[in-house]
């Protein structure tokens, strides 16, 4: 295969990625920590799938998944930001339901494969530039704008943010319904371009890799682009050398975005990383 | 214009948080009902297939308990770790890791037949877990990395393992390229208790962690400090209670019970270590403990509810084909519920003028 594939093949496994952690990205950004990506993505994958199986136009197919995904991301928000409920125990409680009803409605589609979208420009379809323009946007937006800087200062200090008179509840509330839109599109790529025939799980673990990328990059943008590449390239360059008829494990390739996480966690200083300082926490405006 | 708002009551309520599990598991069958409905099936019929018939013969019961067991175990430790302020979620990785320690010797001595082949699995097993569990600790205690994410993405790590191992080095010469390790030798299983059921003696294991968890957290010296360290980080300094100690010791038992329940399970149903050695345990067993209020009697109330929605989704696929993921959705659906139910331990719903 020539070096082409490998650059095109490394750009489309990244897409999916590029998604999901830009989208839990700005979430996090705000402080708002989302274990359930996988879910949401799994969520927006069978949206896809049906309405591409219902012969839907690609672009109805992606807002389908946008859609339902943050009707997911909606039910984490109501809980942990309204109600008050722990984050971590939301996003885990997010990625079960997801990853469930996604198994339930896919059910109908088991060997169902539909027709991929079709490539713009150099061999790759529009998703592959859209997630890169998606993650250009994210950094204009979260360091040269004023909503992006609020998005910040909650992370930082909502008691802070909220006494400025910022409503703290209700921008999470946005940044958290986003994340989950970007994690729907995510799944709806995987659907429609990557793998365009229905798996049950097909995200296979790309919403926790998408999690760790945003660790992964320091909670910045272009570096989750950079990360997803790496990710991608290391997964996709695993199969050519097993096609060189190299003898190395799948699973210890697959094993590496994981373990880069933690090395990356365990190597850093907590300060390099730039962690928001809020995260995780539940805020009440109440006090 | 009246609407609807939350309001902090003065003091907690306390039978709210009692209350609260019994309306998750109600407005989960509610919920659950209106599904079925949609779904064009009479809910009566559903329920029944998902409820009752698991538990109407001798082998349902021993299933059920069967089931319950590991994620009773698994709902322990995570508890135990909890106290000190610990999140293990990876106990889905030890679970796995522990049955993969259990497997080695099983394979190595299960054909002398030594009769102290089980306890060694058991050891075995048990230190797996730990051993997965130490890595967290270790980075938690020394370069204070969020134990949480590393947890998570060591599950996927363990599950990568497996796969390499199932498919390679442990993988049954004899089973036609399945994913799965030789059928163990009956030294290196547990008895059942009858020809007719699948429940064994490990189930005493599980009936001795739950006083066991009782005496550690609420009347030893090592869970008080856990609770003072994990309510108040603070004052535990203060009091000089080693806060790195206390990590170590929630993520080792944690792990060591996640183990011991992965052990528990391939030397018992399974009698192998297939790649399917768990249907989710590990998360499962997080609910299980919130059901449970994080006590050990709830904790072992709610294993038996997960238990039975284990059960209920695989009796609805065999008699209604419905598929198993509605386990899933209503794991996933009684989490969600209990989160949001806890919110009326502090707080009120009033109508109030606009």
């Amino acid at each position: 295969m020539s070096d082409f594939t490998l650059v095109g093949g490394t750009m489309a496994a990244a897409t999916p990625l590029i998604f999901a952690a830009t989208g839990e990205l700005v979430g996090e950004k705000a402080g708002v920590i989302n274990l359930g990506i996988e879910g949401m993505m799994l969520v927006g994958a069978v949206a896809a799938f049906a309405a591409g199986a219902a012969g839907w136009p690609a672009v109805l197919a992606l807002a389908a998944a946008a859609l339902a995904a943050a009707l997911m991301a909606l039910l984490f928000a109501g809980l942990s930001l309204s109600l008050g409920a722990n984050q971590y125990a939301a996003g885990l409680g997010l990625g079960i339901l997801g990853s469930g009803v996604s198994a339930f409605i896919g059910h109908a589609y088991a060997g169902v494969s539909l027709t991929p979208i079709a490539p713009v420009l150099f061999g790759l379809d529009p998703l592959v530039y859209l997630a890169l323009l998606l993650a250009g946007g994210v950094t204009w937006f979260l360091s040269r704008t004023k909503a992006g800087l609020v998005v910040r200062a909650i992370g930082e200090s909502p008691r802070a943010a909220h006494d400025i008179g910022y409503p703290v509840i209700a921008i999470r509330y946005g940044v958290t319904l986003f994340g989950g839109a970007m994690a729907g599109l995510g799944g709806a790529y995987l659907a429609l371009c990557y793998t365009p025939l229905w798996i049950e799980d097909m995200t296979a673990g790309r919403g926790t890799i998408a999690l760790a990328l945003v660790v992964f990059s320091a909670w910045k943008p272009w570096r989750v682009v950079v990360g997803a590449w790496l990710f991608g390239g290391v997964a996709l360059s695993g199969l050519f050398a097993q096609g060189l008829g190299v003898a190395l494990p799948s699973e210890l390739l697959s094993a590496l975005p994981y373990v880069a996480t933690i090395l990356v966690l365990a190597l850093a200083r907590t300060r390099a990383l730039e962690v928001p300082a809020s995260l995780g926490q539940t805020f009440r405006a109440e006090g | 214009m009246k609407r609807l708002v939350l309001e902090r009551r003065a003091a907690p309520l306390a039978w709210m948080r009692l209350g609260a599990p019994l309306l998750a598991v109600a407005l989960t069958l509610l919920a659950a009902g209106l599904l079925v409905r949609l779904l064009g099936r009479d809910p009566w019929e559903t329920f029944t297939i998902f409820f009752v018939t698991p538990l109407s013969t001798l082998y349902g019961l021993s299933e059920w308990l069967l089931r319950a067991s590991p994620l009773i175990l698994i709902g322990l430790g995570f508890t135990v770790a909890l106290r000190a302020n610990v999140w293990n979620i990876g106990a889905e990785g030890m679970f796995v890791v522990g049955a993969v320690a259990a497997t080695v010797p099983a394979l190595a001595f299960g054909d002398d037949h030594p009769v102290w082949l089980l306890p060694l699995m058991m050891l075995a097993g048990t230190l797996g877990g730990m051993a997965w569990a130490a890595i967290p600790a270790f980075l938690k205690t020394r370069a204070n990395v969020n134990e949480i994410l590393v947890t998570l993405m060591m599950n996927y790590v363990a599950g990568l393992l497996l796969s390499y191992l199932v498919n390679g080095p442990l993988r049954d010469p004899a089973g036609f390229n399945y994913p799965q390790s030789a059928p163990f030798d009956a030294s290196a299983q547990f008895a059942p208790f009858g020809d007719a059921v699948r429940l064994n003696g490990s189930i005493l294991i599980t009936l001795a962690a739950l006083p066991l968890t009782w005496l550690l957290l609420e009347r030893s010296f090592l869970g008080y400090r856990m609770t003072v360290s994990g309510a108040a980080p603070a004052a535990a300094r203060y009091a000089g209670f080693g806060q790195a100690g206390l990590v170590w010791a929630g993520l080792l038992i944690s792990g060591g019970a996640s183990g011991l329940a992965g052990m528990m399970e391939v030397a018992g149903p399974l009698g192998q270590l297939p790649l399917s050695v768990s249907p989710g345990y590990g998360f499962a067993a997080i609910i299980v403990a919130f059901v449970g209020r994080l006590k050990p009697l709830g904790i072992g109330l709610g294993g038996l509810l997960l238990s039975l929605l284990y059960l209920g989704g695989e009796a609805a696929q065999m008699s209604l084909g419905l598929p198993t993921a509605m386990t899933r959705i209503f794991q996933g659906a009684l989490l969600f519920f209990l989160l949001g139910a806890d919110i009326l331990i502090t707080h009120r719903l009033r109508w109030r003028d606009r």
